[in-house]
């Protein structure tokens, strides 16, 4: 063991986002961002070989292609994947993506339209997307690249674009239970919403990061997870892996400062 | 012979005030920019703008030309807030329509189906359908009796998409990789106009070549040839975007009067006068495909 840290943050949480694709089975993962893109092409060459992917634009592709410019790397193609099959993927329920919203609740509900009143909002942000439709027929993740109270925000998102678990948000007679939240990544910990009644929770802490520093940086109550533990170090494979995914190391601009990935006091 | 040529400033005639308009494309991808300029020289008006959005929707704000915005997104991608449609938004000048991504195809497809909705489930349990009380559920009439939203058919007065090949009869091709929802928007409107990178008498194509074709010629009204048509937006696999002048676009926001100056500095001239200010034809031809 070396006594210096030998990944940074954002490798540690490329590892962490990976986990979320374990066991999904043959579903497309779509990672949206340096992050969620470099966890879900993680997780195809390690844990996971049966995910499909694509290029991120319209073809799949069986080895995960590298970030940016590619020199002499020539994609080499399985199939097709336009934006009409996309949705076609979506409401079939055979994807899990994971994205950055602008906000999250407590009950899972996430918001990337605006910040503010709806009619006139401080904030104008993308659009709801297509978070309404991801949200309500497959499995989603969320990535956070910087955990705070504005983020995991104290009552309902601005707007709530994706569904969660709140029950009066949803109609009688709608349909439940193709929707499924698996966790969320942000810069200090893991959360899932596998808490009594689907309450929201800390399964892992980042090294050198309190629960209590989470419950501070968080405007809503959490759990602590009957499993809760240290968010697992980046091995010598994966940061390997990491480094020929990312070869312009775009992971190093992904998280404010680049931080080591243990925190020290 | 059929021949569906016309002039942008002839397509953009067509346009009265208050349509509801359709631009095809995707974000910044294969936007017939071209055909939104010469609107932007128009007269027209108080137009409800139907897009995947992109520059074309936060230049039309910029003028004051959308009365109402039925869209999903209006993104630069790799400037992933529109300037000016933030501006409008922040200023509380729009009326909006938001629906997911997949709701507003649907809508597109109803409308190309002569259906008055779809039954889906995307947008409930969201702010979706709070914000947009005129969209309404109906329950499925079989035994499961499940609640699902009604998505109602955007039906279009006129569409505008730019393809990479047309001929004078209206046959088109988009060859770059995606074609994304440029076929519904053509069978959900009215009178579709489609602008080209290359016009050709007649089409006469081999069978790989003819798998290009997304849409049939009698969605067509009429084609205006337009090299270089999409940009500053892409149009693969012809050329790539360019971020170089999004990102003046973009700046040109956070100026006082920033827009008037892109107007004179590229609209106001003509299209001949927008290429020699973007560095002529050939180097906007061969601005490189994005690499993601």
């Amino acid at each position: 063991m070396s006594a210096t840290c030998d990944f940074t943050l954002a490798e540690l949480m490329i590892v962490a986002a990976s986990e979320a694709w374990r066991g999904n089975g043959e579903v497309i993962a779509s990672g949206l961002g340096v992050i969620p893109r470099l966890a879900a092409s993680l997780a195809k060459l390690t844990h996971s070989p049966e995910l499909l992917m694509t290029d991120s634009e319209a073809f799949l592709v069986e080895e995960p292609i590298p970030l940016g410019p590619r020199g002499d790397y020539v994609p080499r193609y399985s199939g097709y994947l336009s934006f009409e099959r996309v949705f076609e993927c979506v409401w079939g329920g055979r994807r899990h993506a994971m994205i950055g919203p602008t906000q999250i609740d407590r009950w899972g509900q996430t918001n990337l339209s605006c910040v503010g009143d709806y009619q006139k909002p401080k904030t104008a942000i993308l659009g709801v997307r297509g978070l309404p439709g991801n949200s309500i027929n497959h499995l989603n993740s969320f990535f956070v690249p910087s955990h705070n109270s504005r983020v995991f925000v104290s009552g309902e998102v601005d707007m709530v674009s994706g569904v969660g678990f709140k029950a009066e948000r949803w109609p009688q007679g709608v349909r439940r239970d193709l929707m499924d939240i698996r966790c969320v990544v942000s810069d200090l910990c893991v959360l899932d919403f596998d808490g009594p009644d689907r309450a929201v929770q800390v399964r892992s802490l980042h090294p050198g990061v309190s629960f209590e520093q989470v419950q501070d940086n968080t405007g809503f109550p959490l759990l602590k997870s009957a499993q809760l533990h240290e968010t697992a170090h980046p091995n010598a494979e994966q940061l390997a892996l990491i480094r020929r995914l990312d070869p312009h190391d775009y992971r190093a601009a992904a998280i404010k400062g680049n931080p080591a990935g243990i925190r020290t006091a | 012979m059929m021949n569906k040529q016309l002039t942008a400033a002839d397509a953009v005639g067509q346009l009265r005030d208050g349509m509801t308009i359709g631009f095809g494309g995707w974000g910044p991808r294969r936007k017939p920019m071209a055909i939104v300029r010469e609107i932007l020289r128009s007269p027209v008006k108080d137009l409800t703008v139907v897009a995947y959005g992109g520059p074309e929707v936060g230049m039309l704000c910029a003028a004051g030309k959308v009365k109402k915005l039925v869209f999903g997104f209006a993104t630069l991608d790799a400037i992933p807030l529109e300037p000016y449609y933030r501006k409008a938004r922040e200023a509380g000048e729009l009326q909006l329509m938001e629906l997911d991504e997949g709701m507003f195809q649907w809508g597109l497809r109803a409308a190309g189906m002569r259906l008055p909705f779809l039954p889906t489930r995307c947008g409930l349990a969201t702010d979706v359908t709070r914000l947009n009380p005129e969209l309404k559920t109906v329950q499925s009439p079989y035994a499961d009796g499940e609640v699902l939203l009604a998505m109602p058919a955007l039906n279009l007065d006129v569409a505008f998409l730019h393809v990479n090949v047309a001929d004078r009869l209206g046959n088109c091709l988009v060859t770059g990789p995606d074609p994304y929802f440029d076929h519904l928007f053509a069978r959900a409107a009215n009178q579709c106009f489609v602008s080209c990178e290359r016009l050709e008498e007649r089409l006469e194509l081999n069978v790989d070549q003819a798998r290009f074709n997304t849409f049939e010629r009698y969605l067509v009204s009429g084609v205006v040839h337009a090299p270089l048509g999409a940009h500053p937006t892409s149009c693969g696999p012809d050329y790539g975007w360019d971020m170089k002048h999004l990102k003046g676009y973009a700046a040109s926001s956070q100026v006082e009067n920033g827009w008037q100056d892109y107007v004179q500095t590229y609209i106001a001239g003509g299209e001949q006068a927008y290429q020699a200010q973007n560095g002529g034809a050939e180097s906007m031809g061969a601005l490189p495909l994005p690499v993601f």
